[in-house]
């Protein structure tokens, strides 16, 4: 048994831990196959102050697996969800928690639980670039999945002015090529490599040279 | 003499077509050695949710399909699963072990392709040959079950969109025999060759508590010894009636270390588990239709009415997918759908595993979590004194080639 706790009893731990901060917290069940095995989940509402607290409260009880931070546009609010698991290794013993964190849209900012997990920077990263949140200190600030020329204070998950606009995606032959990219890292080979070939001498099969190639070219046209 | 040696960075990647988290690695080099590893995923990011809160579920459901040409059908499970959760739609029993039964040749077809991609890192393009050769027979069946080799098509809210009948099962039982026979030579071919062993053992090891810490995923966490797989965690379709265990590296009878072999060893067993599984789906399967509602107009009616949110997991062959949807009652659309593929979880645990490892490791090591290998295509080495020189995937594939021989004289 790696279970120490039912989904109720982690229910009641968090609403008495973070009493009066903690809202709509609800037990939730799902099962499939004949027997019905359920595959059980607690969600609660948490204020972002109080985010890393709780995941370090969930680290006390079984160190958690980070799936993904989910995020919503709400309007005025964003919601982040940190979809967590803990008790995995059992047998149908596995419970996911979520914590869904409002933000309000004026003040775009939440903490980062990097320092408990580590591994969430990579999620956090994507937040900031698909939803405009900001992750106080986030360890690595850069973009994950944009590219580097996409427009600042654009992010695609909103649903407000600050989403795709249409021009990004709407007669896009009129857009041509992309302007003002960072130039490869590579330099640009000038000369054509059949000539490097002949000049260092590794060349072993014959090499025609290009005005002989034409000849015989215009030839077997002129034959047939 | 050899401290002054400078460290130069070595760029890899990034087109990267097949994921969707194409990949640039920037690794710090000192002389052979990594010293630090720094990588960008996105470079072909398709917006695949943001085209898919644009459309409805079922249209939703072919995309999923595509999220990933080889395990397509677990995206598409996970996002019927969240679906179903959300509009309560009661999926028939049968439609489960129809369900189970194609993800477990999807997860054979999976491990066989990355066993033949990283018996070609290494050099053993015999062995490359033979897997992507025997492969051939799970994707024959698939092709046989849903009519098609990839992007199958067959999940549909509700259930699935054709039913494996009885006249099915003696070619399936064919596919089964086969694998069941060859799992014996090719564990011999994989485990006890020498040159695979000298390559792979101690090479690209990733302890227990990062795995866990980094949030690893499927074979790659498995192998570390961290035991978690949603088929056994949270049983979705049909695997809660079955009788399955989570495959450690222990099951070849030797410590963990984390390293590629025990990679190699995890994904080699999960085959044969996998075969099990379909015995046992075969043999258990109940009677009755595979669809909910088979009219889709009908589906997608009360697909609209649903308003709440819920999660899918699924234990892809890399790993688990999950997939959040919420859904408000006014639009077709989801208001919200996030992917999250096997490989965004296992990303980060290159940052542990490359580093202290030479050049010659780095397509094995990089192959080890079974990422899509177009990634190593092309590579740009640029040293830091501005002596600028390109080295090609197939000079870096001979690299490793030349290590291998090397070892064996």
């Amino acid at each position: 048994m790696r279970a120490t706790m039912t989904p109720q009893q982690i229910a009641d731990h968090f609403s008495k831990r973070f009493e009066g901060q903690i809202s709509d917290i609800s037990v939730r069940e799902w099962a499939e196959g004949t027997k019905k095995v359920p595959i059980r989940s607690v969600w609660m509402r948490i204020p972002r102050e109080q985010i890393i607290d709780a995941v370090r409260e969930l680290v006390a009880i079984d160190y958690p697996h980070l799936g993904v931070v989910s995020a919503v546009d709400c309007g005025d609010i964003i919601e982040l969800l940190y979809h967590m698991q803990v008790f995995f290794g059992g047998r149908h013993e596995e419970i996911e928690i979520i914590f869904t964190v409002p933000i309000p849209k004026n003040d775009p900012h939440v903490p980062t639980i990097t320092e408990v997990i580590p591994g969430a920077v990579y999620t956090e990263r994507e937040k900031q670039d698909m939803i405009g949140v900001i992750v106080d200190g986030i360890p690595d600030n850069r973009r994950i999945f944009l590219p580097v020329d996409f427009p600042e204070g654009v992010y695609p998950w909103r649903k407000d002015e600050k989403g795709i606009p249409d021009s990004m995606i709407k007669e896009l032959w009129r857009v041509g090529r992309p302007e003002g990219r960072p130039s490869p890292a590579v330099k640009v080979i000038e000369k054509p490599e059949r000539v490097q070939a002949i000049s260092s001498g590794d060349s072993t099969g014959p090499v025609n040279p290009p005005e002989k190639q034409g000849e015989e070219l215009l030839g077997g046209e002129k034959n047939e | 003499m050899s401290d002054a040696k400078p460290s130069y960075f070595l760029p890899i990647g990034p087109i990267h077509p097949a994921l969707k988290e194409p990949i640039n690695f920037t690794l710090k080099m000192n002389g052979e050695v990594v010293e630090e590893v720094d990588f960008a995923p996105g470079r072909a990011h398709r917006g695949i949710e943001w085209m898919g809160m644009r459309r409805n579920p079922v249209q939703i459901l072919h995309l999923c399909d595509r999220i990933c040409g080889i395990c397509g059908v677990h995206h598409a499970l996970a996002f019927a699963q969240a679906v179903e959760q959300i509009a309560g739609v009661e999926v028939p029993d049968r439609a489960y072990y129809v369900r189970t039964i194609i993800a477990e040749f999807e997860r054979i077809q999976s491990h066989l392709l990355w066993a033949g991609v990283a018996a070609h890192e290494l050099g053993f393009d015999t062995l490359f040959h033979l897997a992507w050769q025997v492969r051939e027979e799970s994707v024959d069946v698939i092709e046989y079950i849903t009519g098609n080799r990839i992007n199958y098509g067959i999940i549909m809210i509700g259930g699935t969109r054709r039913d494996i009948t009885q006249d099915m099962y003696p070619r399936i039982e064919r596919a089964l025999t086969y694998y069941e026979d060859l799992f014996a030579k090719m564990a011999d071919l994989f485990l006890n060759d020498k040159t695979i062993h000298m390559r792979c053992r101690n090479t690209g090891v990733l302890s227990k508590q990062r795995a866990l810490e980094l949030g690893t995923v499927g074979p790659t966490a498995r192998a570390s010894g961290l035991a978690m797989d949603v088929r056994v965690d949270s049983p979705y379709a049909a695997y809660g009636d079955l009788d399955i265990e989570i495959i450690l590296p222990e099951v070849y009878g030797q410590e963990t270390v984390g390293d590629v072999y025990d990679r190699i060893v995890v994904r080699l067993y999960e085959i044969v588990q996998s075969v099990t599984i379909i015995r046992q789906c075969l043999a258990q399967m109940p009677e009755g239709s595979v669809l909910a509602e088979e009219k889709y107009a009908k589906l997608l009616n009360g697909l609209k009415k649903a308003s709440g949110e819920a999660f899918g997991r699924v234990e892809a062959p890399r790993g688990e997918d999950l997939h959040h949807v919420r859904m408000n009652g006014k639009q077709e659309a989801p208001e919200m759908w996030k992917v999250k593929a096997s490989t965004y979880s296992n990303q980060m645990a290159w940052v542990d595993i490359l580093r202290g490892e030479q050049i010659a490791d780095i397509p094995i090591i990089v192959a080890s979590i079974d990422p899509c290998m177009s990634c190593t295509d092309r590579v740009a080495m640029v040293r830091q004194d501005g002596d600028a020189g390109v080295i090609t995937k197939e000079q870096l594939h001979q690299l490793s080639v030349r290590k291998t021989r090397e070892m064996q004289k």
